[in-house]
C-alpha cells in the first residue's frame, strides 16, 4: 500500500524537492527508508484480539500505531491526485469563508489543499516582534537553523508509516513560532481547506515551536469545500519549552468524503503545560493520533478529544502518553456520541518510565451508542515501570438513561428534544476543558447544531471563523 | 369529565401489575390513593403519564375525553397531565433552566402561542419558585442532580406550578419531607388548585391529607381499586392498617 507512494516519489523527486525548501529536502530519503520497513511490515491480514467476530474493516497494517479498527490500506489505495507542481488554486479563502468581520479576534491563516496561502492581510502587525505565524517556506528562510533544528525532529522517531509518507511527499506547511518569554495574546487560527473535483491527497505538514516561557493558542479547522474524495495527511509537531504554555484546539467538519489521518507530536519541557483538543463534528474517515512525550519535570498535558458521528462516518482516535520525568500530570478524556452506523474507536496508551516518580496520569474514554448498529470500540493500556505513582483509567459504553428521558418527556419535552439535551450534557465537560472562552461558546452552538443535524453543509466561518 | 379510567390492565415484561382499575375525576376535584407497598400505586400513575416500559393489556381511559392511551407522555403533558415522580430523576448535565425552558415553550407550541422571551421566562420562574420557596441555587443545578430528598419533592411540585396541568398526580410526594417542608408543599398544592383542575394524591399519611383535604379516597389493592369512600376512609387505614383490607380480598 505504500508501494505506489515510494514508486511515485521516486519519479518525482525533483519536481517534489524543487517545489519545496532544503529543511524540508534533507529529510526526505531518511523518510523514504522509514517508509519501505513500514512497507515490509505490513502483516498479513489477521483479526486483531479485539475485532473477534466483528465484520467490519480492520486494517492490515500493524506496528506500534496499531491501526487495528481503521483500514488504512483502503485509505490509501486510490490513485489520488497530488499538486506536486504547486500549481496557485484560484481560490480566496476569504471570500469563500466571509471572514472580513471587522471585530474578529483571531489572527487567521489558511493552507489551501496542503498550500500555504499567501496572506495579502499582514497580521504581523498584530504579533509581538519576533514571533512567527506562516508558511514553512518563508520561515525556512527566514530562520534556517531554527527551521532545521526542529523540523521532523519528533516525527522520525516514529516507525507508522503515514507519518513517514507525510516526510516524504509534504512540500509546504504552517508554522507558528514564538520564542522565549513571548505571549501571543490572540489566538491563531489555521484553516485548512480542501478543493478539488477529483480525488485528490494532500499532505500537510504543521510546525509549533513554543520556546521557555512563551504562550501561544492555535485553532485548527478543517473544511472541505467540495464533494470529491480526498484523503489528507497531517503532521504537527509541537516543541514546548520551559514554563511555556500552549493550546491546541482542532475542529473537523469536512464532508463525509473527505479521510483523514493525523498525527500530533508533543514534546514538553520542565513545568510546560500543554492543551489539545481535537473535535470531529462531520467527516468520513478520520484518524487522530497523539503523541505527547513529558521529558521535563512537572510538566502538564491535557488530551481532549470529542466525535459526534453518525451515517458512516467513522473516528478513530489513538494516544500516547509517555511519563518521561517525575512530578508530570496528564490528563486525557475522549467522548463519543455514535448514531446510526457510525463507528468510533479510541486507544489510549500511558507509559511511565522508570524513575517518573509521582506521576499522575488520568484517562477517560465514554461513549454513547444511539443505535444497535453504532460500534464503538476502546482500549485503554497502562505501562507502568515506576511505584509511587497515580494512574486511573475508565472507559464506558452506554445507551441514554430512559428514565431521565421519560422524566423529561412527562413534562412536555418531545423525546428528539430531551436526548438532545442529554447529549448535550454529555459533551459538556469537553468542551469545559477549553481555555478559551468565546471558542467555548462556539463550541456549544456548534455541537448544539450538530446534534440537530443542522450541520449538514460546512457554513465556513461564519461558525467557526468570527470568534 | 376530566379523566375516565375502564377496565386498565397494565403488565411489565409479563407480569401483571395493574388487574383492572376503575376511576373517574371531575374538574376541581381532589383524589387520594392510599394501599400497602406494592400495590401498584406508581405503577398507575407510570401508565397514565405514558411510561413505555409498561405495557396496557386492556382497558381504557379517556383524558378529556380523548383517547389517554394513544398518546405519547409529551402528549399528554400538553393535554394538562402532569405527574410528580415518587422517586424524581437525576439528569447530570442537564440544567434546570434549559429543562423548564424546553418543557414551557413545547406546551406554547402545542397552545399555537410562540416562545417566551429570556426575561418573561425567568421571570415565571422566580414566581413560580416562591410559591414552592424554591432556592434559587436548585434552580440553576442540573435537574435534582444532588438534591436532597426534600429538595427533589418541592422541585416536583415547583415544575408542576410552572407548567399549570389540569390534572396532577403526586406521587408519595409528602415522603422525604421535613414538616416545614411538607406545609410549604401542601400550601403550594392548594395554592395551584382551582375549579377546572384536578389533582390525584398518592400517599401512605394522614399528615398530607390533614392539609390537602381530599374529598374521595381510594384504596389500591393487589392492582384493583378495592375500596372507595369519603374523608372517613382515610382516617379507618389510620386507625386500623391494612389488615382488614387483605382479609376483606385476598
Ligand atoms: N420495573 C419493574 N419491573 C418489575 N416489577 C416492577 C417494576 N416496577 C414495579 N414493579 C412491581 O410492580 C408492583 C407494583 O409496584 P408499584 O411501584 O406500583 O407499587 P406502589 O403501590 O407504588 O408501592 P409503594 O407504596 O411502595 O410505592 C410491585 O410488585 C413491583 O415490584
Ligand atoms: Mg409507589
Amino acid at each position: 500500500m505504500y508501494k505506489q507512494y515510494i514508486e511515485l516519489y521516486g519519479q518525482t523527486a525533483d519536481t517534489i524537492c524543487g517545489h519545496s525548501c532544503s529543511v524540508m529536502n534533507a529529510r526526505r530519503n531518511e523518510a523514504l527508508e522509514r517508509l519501505a520497513k513500514a512497507q515490509e511490515n505490513i502483516a498479513p491480514a489477521t483479526d486483531g484480539p479485539m475485532s473477534e467476530n466483528i465484520p467490519l474493516p480492520v486494517g492490515k497494517t500493524f506496528g506500534p500505531e496499531k491501526y487495528a479498527h481503521t483500514d488504512i490500506d483502503a485509505l490509501l489505495a486510490p490513485d489520488y491526485g497530488l499538486n506536486l507542481n504547486r500549481l496557485k488554486l484560484d481560490v480566496n479563502p476569504y471570500d469563500v469563508f466571509h471572514c472580513d468581520v471587522p471585530n474578529m479576534s483571531t489572527l487567521l491563516y489558511f493552507l489551501v489543499n496542503d498550500q500555504y496561502y499567501d496572506n495579502p492581510r499582514d497580521n504581523s502587525q498584530s504579533l509581538p516582534e519576533g514571533v512567527f505565524v506562516g508558511g514553512m517556506l518563508e520561515f525556512a528562510a527566514r530562520f534556517p537553523e531554527v527551521a532545521a533544528k526542529y523540523y521532523d525532529k519528533l516525527a522520525s522517531e516514529h516507525e507508522d508509516g503515514v507519518i513517514a509518507l507525510n516526510t516524504v511527499l509534504a512540500q509546504d506547511g504552517f508554522v507558528l513560532y514564538v520564542p522565549e518569554n513571548i505571549k501571543v495574546e490572540k489566538p491563531i487560527q489555521l484553516i485548512n481547506v480542501l478543493q478539488g473535483d477529483v480525488p485528490f491527497m494532500v499532505n500537510r505538514r504543521l510546525m509549533v515551536i513554543i520556546e521557555n516561557g512563551a504562550q501561544a493558542k492555535l485553532l485548527v479547522c478543517d473544511h472541505n469545500l467540495s464533494p470529491a474524495q480526498f484523503l489528507a495527511t497531517q503532521v504537527t509537531e509541537v516543541f514546548v519549552g520551559e514554563n511555556a504554555f500552549f493550546d491546541i484546539y482542532e475542529l473537523e467538519e469536512n464532508s463525509v468524503y473527505t479521510n483523514r489521518i493525523a498525527s500530533t507530536l508533543i514534546r514538553q519541557a520542565a513545568h510546560s503545560n500543554v492543551m489539545s483538543n481535537g473535535i470531529t463534528l462531520t467527516n468520513g474517515v478520520t484518524r487522530n493520533n497523539y503523541y505527547v512525550k513529558l521529558e521535563g519535570e512537572g510538566a502538564e498535558t491535557h488530551v481532549s478529544g470529542m466525535a459526534i458521528a453518525d451515517g458512516d462516518q467513522h473516528v478513530d482516535n489513538y494516544s500516547f502518553i509517555e511519563h518521561a520525568a517525575p512530578y508530570c500530570v496528564s490528563n486525557e478524556l475522549f467522548k463519543y456520541v455514535l448514531n446510526e452506523g457510525a463507528r468510533g474507536s479510541f486507544a489510549g496508551r500511558i507509559l511511565v518510565r522508570e524513575g517518573a516518580v509521582k506521576t499522575e496520569a488520568y484517562q477517560s474514554n465514554k461513549n454513547l451508542c444511539m443505535t444497535d448498529e453504532a460500534r464503538m470500540w476502546t482500549r485503554p493500556e497502562l505501562e507502568i515501570y515506576c511505584d509511587d505513582v497515580k494512574c486511573s483509567h475508565g472507559a464506558t459504553v452506554g445507551q441514554l438513561d430512559q428514565q431521565a428521558i421519560f422524566y423529561m418527556r412527562a413534562r412536555g419535552v418531545t423525546e428528539k428534544e430531551a436526548k438532545m439535551l442529554m447529549m448535550f450534557a454529555f459533551m459538556a465537560d469537553v468542551i469545559e476543558q477549553v481555555r478559551l472562552e468565546p471558542l467555548k461558546d462556539r463550541l456549544r452552538q456548534l455541537v448544539e447544531k450538530r446534534f440537530r443535524g443542522d450541520l449538514a453543509k460546512c457554513r465556513g466561518c461564519t461558525d467557526c471563523g468570527s470568534l | 369529565m376530566l379523566l375516565e379510567i375502564k377496565d386498565l390492565h397494565a403488565s411489565i415484561g409479563d407480569k401483571e401489575i395493574l388487574k383492572g382499575i376503575n376511576l373517574t375525576i371531575k374538574p376541581g376535584e381532589v383524589h387520594a390513593i392510599m394501599g400497602p407497598n406494592g400495590a401498584g400505586k406508581s405503577t398507575l400513575s407510570s401508565v397514565l403519564a405514558g411510561n413505555p416500559a409498561f405495557t396496557v393489556t386492556k382497558g381504557e381511559a379517556l383524558f378529556n375525553g380523548k383517547d389517554l392511551l394513544k398518546m405519547s407522555p409529551e402528549e399528554r403533558s400538553w393535554e394538562g397531565m402532569f405527574l410528580g415522580f415518587q422517586y424524581p430523576v437525576e439528569i447530570p448535565g442537564v440544567s434546570m433552566v434549559n429543562f423548564m425552558r424546553a418543557a414551557v415553550n413545547e406546551h406554547r407550541k402545542y397552545k399555537g402561542e410562540e416562545p417566551m422571551s429570556a426575561s418573561d421566562f425567568l421571570k415565571l420562574m422566580r414566581e413560580k419558585r416562591a410559591v414552592v420557596e424554591l432556592d434559587n441555587k436548585l434552580a440553576n443545578r442540573s435537574v435534582n442532580e444532588g438534591f436532597s430528598g426534600g429538595e427533589k419533592k418541592r422541585n416536583e411540585i415547583f415544575q408542576m406550578a410552572m407548567l399549570e396541568p389540569k390534572l396532577s398526580i403526586l406521587d408519595e410526594t409528602d415522603s422525604g419531607l421535613d414538616i416545614d417542608a411538607l406545609r410549604v408543599v401542601s400550601e403550594g398544592v392548594n395554592k395551584l388548585k382551582s375549579q377546572d383542575n384536578a389533582t390525584i394524591v398518592i400517599t401512605h399519611y394522614q399528615r398530607l391529607l390533614d392539609y390537602i383535604r381530599p374529598e374521595f379516597i381510594h384504596v389500591l389493592y393487589k392492582g384493583r381499586i378495592v375500596k372507595s369512600g369519603g374523608p372517613e376512609l382515610a382516617l379507618e387505614l389510620e386507625e386500623r392498617g391494612y389488615d382488614w383490607i387483605r382479609e376483606e380480598n385476598d
